[in-house]
């Protein structure tokens, strides 16, 4: 029988819980790593048994950690991360040149056929890469240094490469995403990059329609049909349908278009999923209704999903890295809040319950379906 | 040997208890130290001080006979006390951060 394993992170640790594809009773185990931040936990598409964590400290530095067993027991790999060459400067907040320097691993993407290899995207923005399962990492840094990198600029939460989809029809294609630099794309397996930014509008740059400088906030695609993407901007939630080479609006009918989280059901390409913030400045629910909404007709046309959600006095966040789906029959969606609960629905978002309610601040959600 | 007593999250990444006893050859300073608990323990590598540059992580500290030592050169002489075992270095977390 199938089951769903959920892989959080939050900010005192890593949690794993663990279910039967009825997706009612739930084990916790955690936590791991315990007072540390984590950042993110994945696991392999290509062996489930083998996951990577990212353990941050503002005392320690950066770990990363293994897990051969499900996350039964971890061993920490190399955690030096080293730009290539002399990294150069992007801008500072108050626009002066600012020297590159790493400072933690937001997000761990394992490819999609080798479970030794993982990408990482790192805070100040780079991509790294481990082809030893996590024993050295080297840069991809033909991002870095394609040339609009000096124009690059860190959001509120630092300059983080947060967002890592890789196309499963083609090895050589990966899109990343950089809070406050954009969405780039590359077609030869890392070498060479550019900014798939054509269509998205940010009145908060002195160019509202510059080719680098949006805050993406999290890129989601469908396997099969990894051609098309959706954006949760900093605000506006965006669609492309020609693999970021140019973006439309679908916020449509939404209460706010900011947040961080978007996610596409695991059965229908069209079907996505958003939690609307306020604003950037109020970082929680829109009348303290904690509210995922859904479109089933790829945006612009969304309903409020409400049943099992507090829809009173709510007002946590959902961070950009805590909304997943599994590949069970009926989709499961789960996503993590600041307030500490897992939500999780077994009926594609029609009704709601936490998985546990009293974690640490949640910092990211990843779900595996294992048989 | 010289005696370091790690801050609690480093001795369970470390997997071990208590104090650590390193033998140090010649002058016994930060950096000295530093070398030998990194190349007896390796994943502490990058956590007391940075990979790249070696500098102190900034929340952390060097006491040592009730002295702050975290803005010594990393190449002086610890005192005599720690290089004789008598007394350890302490690596310590600052508190900080909420």
């Amino acid at each position: 029988m199938s089951k769903a394993r959920v892989l959080v992170g939050t900010r005192k640790g890593a949690f794993v819980l663990t279910s039967d594809g009825k997706r009612k009773q739930w084990d916790v185990s955690g936590p791991h790593f315990a007072g540390w931040e984590i950042y993110h936990v994945k696991g392999s598409p290509a062996d489930p048994d083998r996951l990577y964590a990212s353990q941050t400290s503002g005392w320690f530095g950066q770990l990363i950690q293994r897990s051969d067993d499900g996350g039964k027991t971890w061993a920490p790999m190399d955690n030096k991360f080293v730009y290539d060459g002399v990294p150069g400067t992007h801008q500072w907040y108050d626009g002066t040149a600012h020297p590159w320097e790493f400072k933690r691993v937001w997000h761990l993407e394992p490819s999609l056929s080798d479970p030794d290899t993982v990408y990482a995207g790192v805070e100040d923005a780079a991509l790294f890469k481990t082809t030893d399962g996590g024993r050295s990492w080297s840069e991809l840094s033909g991002l870095r240094e394609h040339g609009s990198g000096p124009r690059w600029q860190p959001g509120a939460g630092g300059m983080c490469l947060h967002t890592i989809l890789l196309d499963p029809s083609n090895p050589d294609r990966i899109f990343i995403a950089i809070s406050a630099a954009g969405a780039f794309r590359t077609d030869d397996g890392g070498k060479c990059w550019r900014p798939i930014n054509q269509g998205l509008i940010s009145q908060y740059i002195p160019d509202p329609n510059a080719d680098v400088g949006h805050c993406v906030h999290r890129i989601a695609m469908h396997p099969s049909r990894p051609g098309v993407l959706f954006m949760q901007k900093h605000w506006d939630v965006m669609r492309s349908d020609d693999a970021g080479d140019s973006w439309r609006e679908v916020s449509g009918n939404l209460p706010t278009d900011f947040g961080f989280v978007i996610d596409v059901h695991a059965h229908e390409p069209e079907t996505i999923y958003v939690v609307p913030i306020k604003s950037d400045s109020e970082h929680y629910p829109p009348d303290g209704k904690l509210r995922v909404y859904r479109s089933r007709s790829g945006g612009n046309e969304w309903e409020a999903l409400t049943n099992g959600l507090p829809q009173q006095d709510c007002y946590v966040n959902v961070l950009r890295d805590a909304m997943a789906v599994d590949r069970l029959d009926k989709c499961g969606i789960y996503f993590g809040t600041t307030g500490g609960q897992v939500y999780a629905s077994s009926d594609a978002g029609d009704s709601w319950a936490p998985i546990v309610r009293d974690l640490p601040a949640v910092l990211s959600v990843e779900v595996q379906t294992l048989s | 040997m010289i005696r370091v007593v790690l801050p609690p999250h480093l001795r369970k990444l470390a997997l071990v208890d208590g104090e650590v006893s390193l033998d140090v050859p010649g002058v016994v300073s930060q950096r000295s130290v530093l070398d030998a608990l990194e190349s007896r323990y390796p994943m502490l590598q990058g956590t007391i001080r940075d990979h790249v540059t070696l500098r102190r992580r900034a929340f952390l500290r060097f006491f040592a006979c009730q002295e702050d030592l975290s803005h010594e050169p990393p190449d002086s002489a610890l005192p005599d006390a720690v290089a004789r075992g008598e007394e350890p270095l302490l690596v310590i977390g600052a508190i900080a951060g909420g």
